[in-house]
């Protein structure tokens, strides 16, 4: 029986200690142990940040790509090998600041993969500047001034760009996180869990304490569960307009929901075609056999050639 | 024949503009072509203008005024369309063709197949009404005029079989032999027709074609596609390939077996000349990119080349681990060529060293950038059980882990770069240079990519003239092949450079790795391409008159 140990490497981890990462990590390890793949049947890919290094954390294949860039490397690998179970990493940075094209457009095709994004606010690797989901009028620590831009609200954008799993976790609630994971990866399509997790270095605002509701008259935490609350984001028929528009727009309001009550959990699920089924439907043996499993060694192309003469 | 000219010898003018230009706009374009016909040539021009042969003053050529829309309206009556005349007017284009068709005496026959093959389904109709209109052009000039045309053009038996191709779909096909499942791209001109050729054949050879949303994108999902094990590739032009730079960083870093990328430059920078083309991206290709990375960057100089060259390129992504770049141009992309048809009998698929679960079961550990003898280490394709790798952009050790440690680097940098030199000793010098004409000349010419066409076809009327010509065709650009430049050019009497950008940058790179200079060059960047008759006048100007820099212009 595979543990926990199979999916460690012994790579030296040097995020800083209280770190989010840490979280993600953890569930990222547990969700593949528990829905019971191998590792040499996953491959994890990353953006650059102190997210970026978690694949060398993880004894699955790991590509650790390039900033904004892990969408269409894995994107590639994925549709070279569809039987690969591709897991995306990135920072907030990564993902809806400069890879926020590839994050739109990569929703829009439906690949069957996850996308885990570190969520905290910040660039930590750099040294704590504002990444596009911190609020405007907030200033961390490291900041000159307060930011004076809107953040943007991931789950909202990656709903409108065609993600058919949009979900929130918490890094510090790893058996929620990492539930929300393995649904996410069972999932056939593209699933976004933007994971909001805690930088006890640069960010000193949206603190651990702060999530606990430390500094509310009430004390009482402020992420709250969906599921808890009979909230029900996934569409039955998928084929009925009226119903997938009512979740859509049910979803992408509970997601502006934030201040002294945060909702976590899955905001949308809906079943559709992903991006393979659709080029199945282009060319049959796709669906059959992945690509890198065929052999495409042997082609004629006698008749292309002779069709021009 | 692989160039064409600049003067015409029959010019067929649909209208008075295409005689005398736009002069009367406020801000004219041209002044018409009615001047740059050849002695001895012959302009068809529209009977209904009421030309006086002083108003065209060319007495030196044939005048052949055709009632164009005269000659139409008899062709519609015999169809009953006479009374739709507005309708069918453009149709008049077509009795001009007929008319310059029955002038060089070419069969008809032929003529009015390539019509209908234009009209085909519910516009068969309309196909068979423009082979009457070619007729009744064709049959007026025959009756009309004596037969004293200089210019005749007949069928050349040929006994081996040919085809009509233009590089688009030599490189296409290249992929799909090579066994390329995988291609991106994102629109862009003069690129995409390659791409659009593969997704008609997509079904047939089950090969993935993606559209993406950018050229980072489309060179990086070929690049993932690559490291997870198959033929990947992505085609675009200037503009796009400038955003490939950062990723061909990466793929030469992690040395991924990938992907081939062609280039079909056109005329930048930024925009440019969008729709032309020019030889202008050569250093670039050499150096996008920061920091330093191996890549192997091939140069085809016509449709036959475009198409091994495409080929080979695959072999040395898989064996070398690292991007190729194939640089082609917007002239190659889309110009028809008659050739014969490829002969692809002797191709071999080299994939270089892929270890299966069987030969990693045989190790005890596996090291995806091991340092091996031979200089490239094996590969494990994602998915096989035992071949767990890891990579990343930052410098790595042998498993693909992040180290800053010094000594590491060096033999990093080291390893990925000595790949080159492995290249080099491998490929066979045939591949990395043509040299054509006599050993012992007057002028060396020197060039690369599609100002081959227009070199070859020049050296004989420079003979003529008593100047003896040979010419050195640089195919190779990474690893470049210095040698044997240095064998071809450190005795040759004079080195002539043509190149169709700015700067001489072949010329420049020659001398980088070299230390040979040129004598003269020959350049041009209007984006147009060099007519045979430039490379001639170039030629000739550089060493009657010893001009150092001739920049030719002709449009």
């Amino acid at each position: 029986m595979p543990e926990l140990n199979d999916y460690r490497t012994k790579v030296h981890n040097d995020w800083c200690p209280g770190c989010g990462d840490f979280g993600i990590l953890n569930a990222v390890q547990m969700a593949l142990l528990e829905l019971k793949l191998k590792p040499h049947q996953v491959a994890i890919f990353s953006g650059i940040g102190c997210s970026g290094k978690t694949p060398h954390f993880v004894s699955t294949y790991g590509f650790h790509t390039l900033h904004g860039r892990v969408l269409p490397i894995a994107t590639g690998a994925k549709l070279a090998n569809t039987a690969l179970t591709v897991v995306a990493v990135g920072g907030d940075g990564d993902a809806y600041g400069i890879g926020a094209g590839h994050f739109v457009n990569t929703g829009r095709r439906n690949l069957d993969f996850t996308y885990v994004v570190h969520d905290n606010g910040v660039y930590g690797l750099t040294k704590g500047q504002a990444s596009p989901t911190l609020s405007k009028g907030l200033r961390t620590k490291s900041m000159a001034a307060p930011a004076i831009v809107e953040g943007i609200n991931p789950l909202a954008t990656a709903i409108s760009a065609g993600y058919t799993f949009v979900a929130r976790s918490y890094a510090l609630d790893v058996r929620h996180l990492k539930e929300t994971l393995k649904a996410a990866i069972l999932h056939q399509g593209s699933a976004l869990v933007d994971v909001l997790q805690t930088c006890p270095t640069y960010n000193d605002i949206n603190t651990k304490e702060w999530y606990a509701g430390a500094d509310l008259e009430t004390k009482a935490p402020r992420l709250y569960k969906l599921e808890e609350t009979g909230y029900d984001g996934s569409v039955r028929d998928p084929a009925d307009a009226h119903e997938v528009n009512e979740k859509k727009g049910q979803a992408i309001i509970r997601s502006f929901e934030w201040g002294e009550k945060i909702p976590i959990g899955v905001f949308y699920r809906i079943q559709k075609p992903t991006f393979e089924d659709m080029l199945a439907i282009r060319m049959p043996a796709y669906k059959e056999t992945p690509l890198v499993k065929q052999d495409p060694f042997h082609r004629d192309v006698t008749q292309l050639l002779e069709s021009l003469a | 024949m692989q160039s064409h000219v600049d003067w015409i010898d029959l010019l067929v003018a649909l209208d008075k503009e295409s005689l005398f230009g736009d002069l009367h706009k406020q801000y004219p374009t041209h002044d018409g072509h009615r001047h740059e016909v050849s002695p001895g040539g012959g302009i068809i021009y529209d009977a209904a203008l009421r030309l006086k042969p002083e108003d065209i003053s060319r007495p030196d050529v044939n005048l052949y005024p055709v009632p164009y829309q005269e000659v139409l309206l008899g062709a519609l009556k015999e169809t009953g369309h006479d009374k739709e005349l507005s309708k069918y007017q453009v149709m008049t284009n077509t009795v001009a063709f007929g008319a310059s068709v029955a002038l060089i005496d070419y069969d008809f026959d032929i003529v009015a197949e390539a019509i209908k093959k234009g009209f085909t389904g519910r516009k068969a109709a309309l196909g068979e009404l423009n082979v009457r209109a070619a007729r009744h052009g064709y049959d007026f000039m025959k009756k009309t005029f004596h037969d004293d045309s200089a210019y005749k053009l007949h069928p050349v038996p040929s006994k081996e079989k040919r085809m009509l191709i233009k590089a688009v779909q030599a490189v296409g096909i290249a992929k799909l032999r090579a066994g390329c499942t995988f291609q991106t791209y994102y629109p862009i001109t003069p690129a995409t027709d390659e791409s659009e050729y593969l997704e008609n054949h997509q079904k047939d050879y089950n090969t993935v074609v993606v559209q993406t949303e950018d050229e980072i994108s489309a060179v990086l999902m070929a690049t993932g596609a690559a490291h997870a094990g198959v033929r990947a590739a992505t085609s675009t032009s200037g503009p796009g390939f400038s955003l490939m730079a950062e990723g061909l960083g990466w793929a030469g870093h992690t040395e991924a077996p990938g992907p081939v990328v062609i280039l079909y430059q056109r005329a930048g920078p930024s925009t440019g000349l969008p729709t032309r083309t020019e030889q202008g991206d050569l250093q670039f290709v050499l150096h996008a990119g920061h920091g330093e990375f191996p890549r192997i960057a091939l140069a085809p100089g016509d449709v036959v080349e475009c198409f091994y060259d495409t080929f080979d390129a695959f072999n040395y992504a898989e064996r070398f681990q690292m991007p190729v770049i194939v640089i082609a141009d917007k002239f190659l992309a889309s110009s028809y060529r008659t050739v014969p048809i490829f002969d692809t009998s002797h191709l071999q698929i080299d994939r270089g060293q892929i270890l299966s679960e069987s030969d990693l079961a045989a190790r005890s550990l596996y090291k995806r950038y091991e340092h091996t003898p031979l200089g490239v280490s094996p590969r494990s394709l994602p998915g096989t059980r035992g071949g767990i790798f890891h990579t990343t952009g930052d410098e790595h050790d042998e498993f693909g882990h992040i180290t800053e440690n010094s000594e590491n680097r060096v033999k990093m940098m080291q390893k990925r770069m000595h790949k080159l030199q492995l290249a080099a000793e491998a490929i066979s010098d045939s591949k990395k240079v043509n040299f054509f004409g006599p050993k012992q000349a007057d002028v060396t010419i020197v060039g690369w990519g599609s100002t081959k066409g227009p070199i070859l076809d020049s050296i004989q009327d420079l003979e003529v003239d008593g100047i003896r010509c040979n010419f050195l065709q640089v195919r190779y650009m990474s690893p470049f092949p210095t040698g044997l430049i240095t064998k071809y050019l450190s005795n040759a009497k004079r080195r002539v450079l043509v190149e169709g950008n700015y700067s001489g940058q072949l010329g420049a790179l020659i001398r980088e790795h070299t230390g040979i200079t040129m004598n003269s060059k020959i350049l041009k960047y209007n984006g147009r391409p060099f007519s045979q008759n430039e490379v001639y006048e170039g030629v000739r100007e550089a060493i009657k008159n010893g001009v150092k820099e001739v920049v030719m212009a002709h449009a």
